[in-house]
């Protein structure tokens, strides 16, 4: 029997909340794991004095960055509140019923976390 | 009192009075026309269309037949002959011989309560007769029915066309993540070969000697399986699973599931090369709690729940040593 | 080592890392809120760190945490973006981690040696 290509789904199988809170997940995992040689990097530059460091300080005040700095506090924050849930479930037993609002609220705090930090930027 | 059959009483005999059935006849033994009038809808004895006496077909009553009336089933028309009401079905046709598979629309009459089981039937009996699928029991309890209804893996024989065709499209493809046999069929070997690798066998370890096994029902063991035990391996999770879609040799939801209710049962001999079985590079590990199996789960089964127990019974048996 | 047993001891460790770094994470969250206020400069880290045996211990911590951590999720995208587990990604995995290590460590160094500005 000649069997034929295999289908595969589209958006339309996705979309529902837990595949947003992978989608999440990993996104943020991804973007912290890429950022952490970057940050010790640049805190490694105070081997050479205060103002090594300061200069490339300096050049973290470029709008851009600061807008970097507030969506990484983001990701950190997001995949720490995914990270608990995940770490819910796995040790303390699923709960289906409070998935949505675990998810929720990870979000929801990471949000939280990101603005305090923007508008203390500012 | 002689014995000999009585001649039926004068006059035509009433509906459905004649003992045997069979026709109205005059004492003479000549068919008795058809009452004047419209026959009354299921009253000719052997079905058939109604007729005036010189034999032409009677026009259909006013108004929209009643609906099931239609002895032959089929569509319901109005007197010029338009259909009240259709679905535009797209169809997955082909797969035969390795031959590329393409979309195939179909007109199909809407009807109330209608399935999308009822959909693929209608088209199979009285469009095109080549159309192949499978179903069984058609009351969702077998899970044959299984295909991607609008994007989603869902039972056919239960899910009502008016809560996925609300506009009147609908879309049927076979299962996601299988190979497709022809049409809406697949091939289910995979998945089931990777329900004998996840060791989702029970393996005995009593004896006729032995006495019976005491499982408590309030035990936590117990009511852990409980919650998994309902599967009846339609692949409606492994056809959502999107690890399953990237990761070729991932054991998949069911079977994964389905070890975990055994990892459960202090009956089972198997328990640490089981454990060796699911958590290897295609197993539990590899899930990553999309949760798709659990959202689609015609059962409402959890194998997210599942898998995760696993992942954490996997990593005390290696700690332990139980797993090499 | 059998897969299976490689899979649940890295698993077992990322989850360990993970509940580590959960703490630490709360702790560098809050630092962050409260104390960049109106942008950063290495005075204001440097005030903190420079001496403290406290940050090196928690910084020390992290890195070891992060050194973990990130490796151990980075491998099981490369095995699925690549279609399968191999030997390639594990040893570039540890590299990864003795990466982050090395330069977390010098950071931590940078910034607790020394005297304050």
């Amino acid at each position: 029997m000649n069997a034929s290509a295999i289908r595969r789904n589209d958006w339309r199988a996705r979309g529902h909340a837990g595949w947003w809170a992978f989608a999440v997940h990993r996104i943020s995992g991804l973007g912290l794991a890429v950022f952490l040689p970057a940050h010790f990097l640049v805190l490694g530059q105070a081997l050479t004095g205060a103002e090594a460091l300061d200069s490339v300080l300096a050049w973290t005040e470029r709008p851009l960055v600061k807008m970097s700095e507030i969506a990484l506090v983001f990701l950190l924050a997001v995949h720490l509140g995914g990270g608990l849930r995940l770490l819910l479930a796995e040790f303390g037993g699923w709960r289906a019923a409070w998935q949505p609002a675990l998810i929720a609220a990870a979000g929801g705090i990471a949000t939280l976390c990101a603005l305090l930090f923007a508008l203390n930027l500012a | 009192m002689t014995g000999l059959p009585m001649s039926p009483p004068p006059g035509r005999p009433k509906e459905g009075s004649l003992p045997l059935g069979g026709k109205a006849r005059s004492a003479k033994g000549a068919l008795i026309g058809p009452p004047p009038g419209r026959p009354k809808e299921g009253s000719l004895p052997l079905g058939g269309t109604a007729r005036s006496a010189k034999g032409a077909l009677m026009s259909p009553p006013p108004g929209r037949p009643k609906e099931g009336s239609l002895p032959l089933g089929g569509t319901a028309r109005s007197a010029k002959g338009a259909p009240t009401s259709t679905l535009s079905v797209r169809v997955w046709r082909g797969g035969a011989e390795g031959a590329g598979g393409r979309f195939v629309t179909y007109k199909v009459p809407r009807v109330p309560a209608q399935t999308v089981l009822d959909v693929v039937t209608h088209i199979q009996r009285r469009i095109d007769a080549t159309l192949a699928y499978r179903f069984a029991c058609r009351v969702g309890m077998c899970g044959s029915c299984a295909m991607t209804v609008n994007g989603r893996a869902r039972w056919t024989c239960r899910t009502h066309v008016q809560t996925v065709a609300g506009d009147g499209a609908l879309e049927i493809a076979p299962l996601a993540h299988l190979p497709v046999i022809r049409d809406l069929v697949t091939d289910m070997g995979e998945f089931f070969d990777k329900w004998a690798r996840a060791k989702g066998q029970f393996v005995p370890t009593a004896t006729r000697h032995d006495d019976f096994a005491t499982i408590a029902p309030a035990s936590q063991e117990r009511r852990a399986v409980d919650a998994a035990i309902e599967c009846i391996g339609c692949g409606v999770c492994y056809a959502s699973c999107d690890v399953v879609r990237w990761n070729p040799a991932y054991l998949g939801p069911a079977a994964l599931n389905r070890a975990w209710t055994l990892v459960n049962d202090p009956r089972d001999g198997a328990h640490n090369q089981r454990l060796a079985a699911v958590a290897g590079d295609a197993g539990c590990h590899a899930c990553h709690t999309h949760q798709s199996c659990t959202d689609r789960c015609p059962k409402q089964l959890s194998p997210t729940a599942s898998i995760a127990s696993l992942k954490r019974k996997a990593a005390f048996a290696a700690m332990t040593g139980a797993i090499q | 080592m059998t897969p299976a047993r490689r899979q649940s001891l890295l698993w077992l460790a990322q989850r360990g890392s993970a509940v580590v770094l959960a703490l630490c994470v709360v702790v560098h969250v809050a630092t962050m809120i409260v104390a960049v206020r109106g942008g950063l400069t290495a005075a204001e880290i440097l005030g903190r760190t420079r001496g403290s045996v406290a940050w090196a211990a928690f910084y020390g911590l992290f890195v070891l945490g992060v050194a973990i951590h990130a490796p151990i999720g980075l491998r099981t995208i490369l095995a699925e973006v690549r279609g399968g587990h191999a030997r390639g990604i594990d040893a570039a995995m540890l590299a990864f981690a003795a990466g982050l290590l090395a330069l977390g460590l010098r950071a931590i160094f940078a910034v607790t040696t020394g005297s304050a500005p």
